[in-house]
């Protein structure tokens, strides 16, 4: 005789197990057609003129996506150089000196400026970032610092959340010991506190770099897209996620699979600088 | 005998929690002065008025007045990070800092602008020496604190506290989680130390207090019961509740 209730407990279970697994299901689908996509090209094609390649020009057999590649570092790294400060100062002052108010004001407006829509951030980048670039500095103002910057104000949140969990939980023993040596309080924070933090801050910033280079719509609207690599920052670039988006809808044959050739080389990027952010915050842990 | 540090009436409340009631003791310069008594009974928070570290705690009231060579440390226009490069602390937990032991020892000195490494380098040897710890550490001053034992920990603390040149050390249980071996090197470092330092040692283990100590007060639920010379305190205390402690009877 079976219990009717731990026939249900067992049905339970397992249909739950199955939706837990559909996520790695998706996830290897995103893999298995990606890749089913893009290596033909690279076969073809070979490796080293479709990465290194300086030219493209997809209808007429050239498929170098090196430009690209270039840009996506020169952005994310411009985005990082904005972000990544401002975003530590924000988590220090939030862990650090906030009052119990300020931070719960401070907190969800942070997470509320992860909730606005990239192509709002695009929006505002092309009315207000862009016609200030041309006119104070010149060129067209669809340009690297342009790009950088409302990328920068993007990944803040990450940053941010993720610095402020590194900071809080360094322990409360080591803020007292280091005031018992007569430490003023920015002493502590400096030479302490984000010593002990600083695997934490280290992967807010990789995670950073992650949402920066997977940008798309933002990113399209204030580059400007020009097929070179940049020479100054007023200079336009495209992005490999630019690319995608700007060509996908009229590509055919070995232009469509260029296209998912770059999707492998970006997702080969963001697999990377994930799997160093987790073993930053895996490392502090074991810690 | 010279006063170094007085407190007058000290009153200190959490909240509606009274926790020290109108306590008036004088600790004399250059001594070791037990504080014991059971938990609760106010000892580290005494600590903790002396070397401001209740600045932390939130809710806070304090009455009375509590001075050092005469003079106030309580309210607004003392400095209390200059107090406590005066008034050095152990704690109970040895925390040392995730540096190296010679960091750990430097922490203080470069804090206070001494950057030259031959002097922070003497500055450890000495410190270091001073708290019976440089012999078993004297060859990897660079690996990091947080391997060492748990008694050699607490020791490393008590040199990076005399790194400060401290005029006051406070010790808070500073041997509760430690070894009888660990607990006697400290207790001889203390020994060797009163001679240049003003020491309070707060202590849950009343035998250790009867060893090494000059003065000993007892508290209980706040209030200063018995304060007097160790020896008079331990073999004819005037108090019963203190005879009682003493002999283990509440605790």
């Amino acid at each position: 005789m079976i219990d009717r209730t731990v026939l249900k407990e067992q049905f339970v279970k397992w249909v739950l197990i199955a939706f837990a697994l559909s996520s790695l299901l998706f996830l290897f689908l995103i893999f298995a057609f990606i890749l089913g996509e893009g290596l033909p090209l690279f076969l073809k094609v070979g490796v080293k003129n479709i990465i290194f390649g300086m030219k493209w020009a997809p209808t007429k057999g050239y498929f170098g996506i090196f430009p690209m590649i270039i840009s996506s570092f020169l952005v994310t790294f411009g985005a990082l150089v904005i972000g990544a400060p401002l975003g530590l100062s924000c988590a220090i002052y939030l862990s650090e000196y906030s009052g119990k108010k300020m931070k719960m004001f401070l907190k969800p407006a942070i997470e509320l400026l992860a909730g606005i829509p990239s192509v709002v951030f695009g929006f505002l980048g092309v009315i207000y970032i862009v016609p200030i670039v041309r006119n104070y500095l010149g060129g067209s103002g669809f340009s690297l610092i342009s790009t950088s910057l409302v990328l920068g104000v993007m990944i803040l949140p990450t940053i941010i959340s993720i610095s402020f969990d590194a900071l809080v939980s360094v322990p409360k023993t080591y803020r007292e010991a280091s005031a018992a040596m007569g430490a003023t309080k920015w002493q502590t924070i400096y030479k302490v506190i984000i010593p002990s933090a600083k695997s934490g801050i280290l992967a807010s910033f990789i995670l950073g770099m992650g949402r920066a280079i997977g940008e798309t719509m933002a990113v399209i609207m204030i580059a400007g897209n020009a097929l070179k690599i940049p020479t100054s920052i007023l200079d336009p670039l495209r992005t490999l996620t630019g690319n995608i988006a700007l060509e996908l809808a009229y590509a055919t044959g070995d232009h469509r699979l260029a296209l998912f050739s770059t999707g492998v080389v970006l997702m080969l990027i963001i697999m990377i600088l994930n799997y160093i952010a987790n073993f930053g915050i895996k490392r502090k842990i074991a810690k | 005998m010279e006063t170094k540090i007085a407190t007058d009436k000290l009153r200190v409340s959490f909240g509606d929690l009274t926790v020290l009631k109108d306590v008036t003791i004088n600790v004399e310069k250059n001594t070791i002065t037990g504080f014991m008594g059971p938990s609760g009974s106010g000892k580290s928070t005494l600590i903790s008025v002396i070397n401001r570290m209740i600045d932390f705690e939130n809710n806070v009231k304090i009455g009375g007045d509590a001075t050092i060579d005469g003079r106030s440390i309580l309210g607004d226009n003392i400095n209390p990070i200059e107090l406590r490069r005066r008034v050095g602390t152990v704690f109970a937990v040895p925390i040392p800092l995730p540096r190296s032991i010679f960091e750990n020892i430097a922490y203080g000195p470069r804090l206070k602008g001494v950057t030259d490494r031959t002097s922070l380098h003497h500055i450890a040897e000495e410190c270091l020496k001073k708290a019976f710890l440089w012999d078993e550490v004297k060859d990897r001053l660079s690996t990091s604190a947080l391997k060492l034992s748990g008694g050699q920990q607490q020791r490393l603390c008590l040199a990076r506290t005399l790194a400060l040149k401290p005029e006051i050390i406070l010790l808070d249980e500073p041997c509760s989680g430690l070894d009888p071996i660990s607990t006697a090197k400290i207790e001889d470092a203390l020994s060797e130390l009163k001679s240049g330092y003003t020491i309070i040692l707060v202590s849950n283990n009343t035998k250790q207090i009867a060893r090494i100590s000059d003065f000993s007060a007892f508290f209980y639920l706040g209030e200063l019961i018995e304060y007097n010379t160790t020896d008079k305190v331990f073999t004819t205390p005037s108090e019963s509740k203190t005879e009682d402690y003493i002999q283990g009877k509440f605790g």
